[in-house]
């Protein structure tokens, strides 16, 4: 096997790691901040992909369809919070969960509706196609590199978002201890309805971006949320930086286990039975993943000790 | 001298650089009622997590009549026989107080894993649970469910769980808390009576309770026993009278 | 009106007795099968109901055990129905055709599974236990999906519905009478078991997991127990249902399903023996009459559901009887 396969290999899941990082910091954000479990989080990434397919297709410009994508999911985000999510915050889990699927049965039939059942298709821009080449002579994709770049400077700037700003603090603060923000003057629920926004945004943002590489269809949003989940439980739930270790993990794991178990697999069994096995054992290897994490530290690499 | 029922070496623990339990030696001996008492932020809930095991201590040793139970988890220190009632109370609220004292008997008589015949319908189970209840003065309320109880019902309705385990020593985490005066009274005399069935170790700041119970007291300052002794000795003791007395007279 | 809720289970069990054989005479045999996926559905959510209802764990992958009964049914009927051996590494079997084998299979595996999985899971709780499950039912979900052999994404059919000694199960309402009579047996084993030492027990370690230790017993060796009891029972459904479709597919793993098994039991009464009975046909009512009017009945569904999040705990059978719902 060479090591231009290997580089693109670990390039890919790169890739496909930092978009999981998009979609779990929100997540983990609205966890740590309000206590809320959000099963619809995967919703707005598919409201974030299918205004960009909309935009895309009225006006052909890419980067009006990404902010078009911001802004719908994070007003969808802001409306959602204002008149379910809230009624919610100091429920059971189980109250939170069914609400937050009965969300998804909403969004997702709502937009089956107003869309129809076939996907939609978004373009990657002119400027962003093609290859490029790396030192090394490597050729790759130049749209997928410029995810990884955009994911990275997402997951610089909540760091810096988190650590340098005012918002930052009261969003620290509102990690430990909630009254503490209360007394401190800063008006909660906008507060919860600001973060709420943002982590919609980034979901939003990571459907535009994803929808370009794969078909915007209902329906997209569910298996990379649960991914996101098993992100988060291996990062440690409210953990910005969990989230972010455990994105790459996940997305490294499941991407070079994809290639290279049925090679593997290949050295002792005969081409087609690796093939399938290789293949049927790589799609469980993030569980194996979590469940190891899980028996090591049950509350995540980075979460909060019980 | 008889051995000690229930005693603590040496236990230490810090959170950071607070030392929420500095070198605690403390013994329970058959018979008796120990209080300890001690002002607020003293360690003493934190002192009763590690004797019950809900928090491991950094050092020492928690034994057990005789037997070594440090380092157990609170099930296994249920079973060797120690019978704990909390302060903020942890019942079953959307159930009855009989079937709050039946589980009692069931974690006692290890008759948990059964599957077939109701709780409520085994003689076995429901006597001993009613006979806790009726000393406790409970009989008439047996079908009440938990979270219609009054909060000193509660409080009885704690006891009378750890009386079902028949343990050997009583660990009591605050049982006045909450009462009126004249609960007071009759949990005081309750008590009273309690300890020639096993010793209690009694957590209380009803001072009127604990100086007409306790055989002996220790007071607990900064996670540090700075006096153990009788009523009389605790309260002509001068550093206890610094340190604690002092600034509630 | 507030209705006793014995009466109103009588009822329930009365109503699922009449309404069959109805379509009977009246030759009607769609209805059959329509009543038939709603006691299936509710015998899976029985099982769920232990865990969720007594025990107060939200487990968000309990498909996984209605898949694996699905899918022990499909791969015993397959091997029966193609004359091919299925290898187990150290013995062989060429598969079967009969039902009382393939439930006990079944449930033996799906108890299995999820010792495992809550042997895992259990180890952590509140929201970490939800993802977890959900977790675990994707990677199942996936599993199938590349499982060539049998189908993967196809899934496998089978032509000839299994057989159980004595009936003719081509008979809709034969197979109903099967599938009737051991939603019954399973009710009965469930009320048994809620009040009996153990459910006692387990019920408490929802409440006050503390309480449970400080009498000396262990809530996780409790929850564990309970959690292959329900995997056991739901996936005694999962083959069942299998039977009634004869096909499998990696749909029987989807997270969906699990929201919907979750979504029974809110909608009768968390931990109330009917409550996923009730739950069930409400259910497929909604989904027959409703997806006949409309396409995107989902959307419905999902405005009741959060309608009685928001506005009405204690599901149906708390609404008619007046009683508050388990908190969970």
């Amino acid at each position: 096997m060479s090591s231009i396969l290997i580089i693109e290999q670990i390039l890919n899941g790169l890739q496909f790691g930092v978009m999981l990082f998009l979609m779990a910091a929100g997540l983990t954000l609205i966890f740590g901040v309000m206590g809320l479990i959000n099963l619809a989080h995967g919703s707005l990434y598919m409201v974030g992909a299918f205004a960009a397919a909309a935009v895309a297709g009225v006006t052909g410009s890419f980067l009006l369809a990404l902010v078009a994508a911001l802004a719908a999911a994070a007003l969808a985000g802001a409306i959602v919070e204002m008149v379910v999510i809230r009624r919610l915050y100091n429920a059971p889990h189980l109250d939170q969960v069914l609400a937050t699927f009965a969300l998804i049965l909403i969004f997702s039939e709502g937009t089956r509706w107003v869309f129809g059942s076939f996907p939609l298709f978004l373009d990657i821009p002119d400027a962003l196609s093609g290859p490029v080449t790396l030192p090394g002579g490597i050729e790759y994709p130049l749209y997928r590199l410029t995810l990884i770049g955009i994911g990275l400077a997402v997951a610089v700037g909540l760091w810096a978002l988190i650590e340098r700003t005012r918002l930052g603090i009261q969003i620290r603060a509102g990690e430990n201890d909630r009254e503490m923000i209360a007394a401190l003057g800063v008006d909660i629920s906008k507060l919860y309805t600001l973060v709420f926004a943002l982590g919609a945004a980034l979901a939003g943002l990571a459907g535009a971006l994803v929808g370009a590489i794969q078909s915007v269809q209902v329906g997209m949003g569910e298996p990379v949320l649960i991914l996101a989940f098993v992100v988060i439980v291996i990062g440690g739930i409210g953990s910005v930086r969990g989230a972010f270790i455990g994105a790459l993990l996940v997305g490294l794991t499941d991407t070079l286990g994809g290639v290279f178990l049925p090679e593997l697999f290949k050295l002792f069994m005969d081409n087609g039975a690796a093939q399938k096995s290789g293949s049927a054992l790589a799609s469980m290897g993030i569980y194996v993943l979590m469940g190891l994490v899980l028996i090591w530290r049950p509350t995540g690499l980075f979460g909060a000790r019980a | 001298m008889s051995d000690p029922v229930l005693s603590t070496l040496n236990l230490n623990k810090s959170f950071g650089a607070l030392k929420a339990t500095d070198d605690v030696s403390i013994d329970l001996k058959s018979g008796e009622i120990h209080a300890i008492i001690g002002p607020n932020g003293a360690g003493k809930s934190t002192l009763i997590q590690q004797i019950c095991g809900g928090l491991q201590p950094d050092s020492g040793r928690v034994l057990l009549n005789g037997q070594d139970v440090s380092g157990q988890s609170t099930q296994a220190r249920a079973r060797a026989g120690m019978g704990r009632t909390f302060q903020i109370s942890q019942l079953c609220m959307e159930d009855t107080v009989l079937e709050n004292a039946v589980l009692g008997v069931m974690g006692a008589e290890h008759l948990a894993w059964r599957f077939w015949r109701p709780a409520l319908k085994r003689p076995s189970l429901r006597d001993r649970a009613e006979a806790a209840l009726e000393r406790v003065g409970l009989s008439d309320d047996r079908d009440t469910r938990c979270a219609n109880l009054s909060h000193g019902q509660r409080r009885q309705l704690e006891v009378a769980v750890a009386l079902t385990l028949s343990p050997k020593a009583f660990v009591m985490d605050e049982p006045m808390a909450g009462l009126g005066a004249e609960g007071s009274k009759r949990l005081t005399g309750f008590l009273d009576g309690l300890r020639q069935e096993a010793p209690i170790l009694l957590v209380e700041h009803d001072m009127d309770a604990v100086f007409a119970l306790a055989d002996r007291i220790s007071v607990l300052v900064y996670g540090k026993v700075i006096a153990t002794g009788t009523a009389d000795e605790i309260r002509t003791n001068r550093e206890v009278r610094d340190a604690y007395l002092g600034d509630e007279a | 009106m507030r209705l006793n809720e014995k009466y109103f289970n009588a009822l329930m069990i009365a109503g699922l007795l009449a309404l069959p054989l109805w379509a009977v005479v009246a030759d009607q045999p769609f209805t059959i099968t329509l009543v038939t996926r709603a006691v299936i559905l509710a015998l899976a959510a029985v099982g769920l109901n232990i865990i969720l209802g007594i025990g107060g764990m939200v487990s968000f992958g309990h498909a996984v055990f209605f898949g694996i009964g699905g899918y022990a049914m499909g791969i015993l009927a397959y091997h029966a129905q193609t004359y091919t051996a299925l290898d187990l590494g150290p013995f062989s079997t060429d598969g079967t055709k009969s039902m009382p084998v393939i439930w006990l299979v079944a449930m033996i595996l799906s108890g299995l599974v999820a010792f495992f999985i809550g042997l895992l899971s259990l180890r952590t709780s509140g929201v970490y236990f939800i993802m977890i499950t959900l977790a675990f039912g994707q990677m199942f979900f996936y599993f199938a999906i590349s499982w060539a052999q049998y189908g993967g994404e196809d899934g496998l059919s089978i032509y000839v519905r299994n057989d159980f000694p004595g009936l003719n199960t081509l008979a809709p309402i034969q197979f109903y009478g099967i599938c009737f009579t051991l939603l019954c047996v399973v009710l009965f084993l469930f009320a048994r078991l809620q009040a009996s030492p153990f459910g006692l027990a387990l019920n408490a370690a929802r409440q006050t997991p503390t309480r449970v230790e400080t009498v000396g017993l262990n809530p996780m060796r409790l929850k564990l127990l309970a959690f292959v009891l329900s995997g056991a029972i739901t996936g005694l459904a999962g083959a069942l249902f299998a039977d009634l479709n004869r096909f499998v597919s990696p749909t029987m793993f989807s997270w969906q399903l699990s929201g919907e098994l979750i979504v029974l039991i809110i909608i009768g009464g968390v931990g109330r023996l009917m409550g996923p009975v009730i739950g069930a046909c409400v259910f497929v009512a909604l989904e027959h009459f409703l997806g006949e009017l409309t396409d995107f009945w989902h959307v419905y569904l999902g405005v009741v559901l959060l309608c009685i999040v928001l506005f009405g705990r204690g599901g149906l059978i708390g609404l008619l009887t007046g009683k508050e719902g388990v908190h969970v």
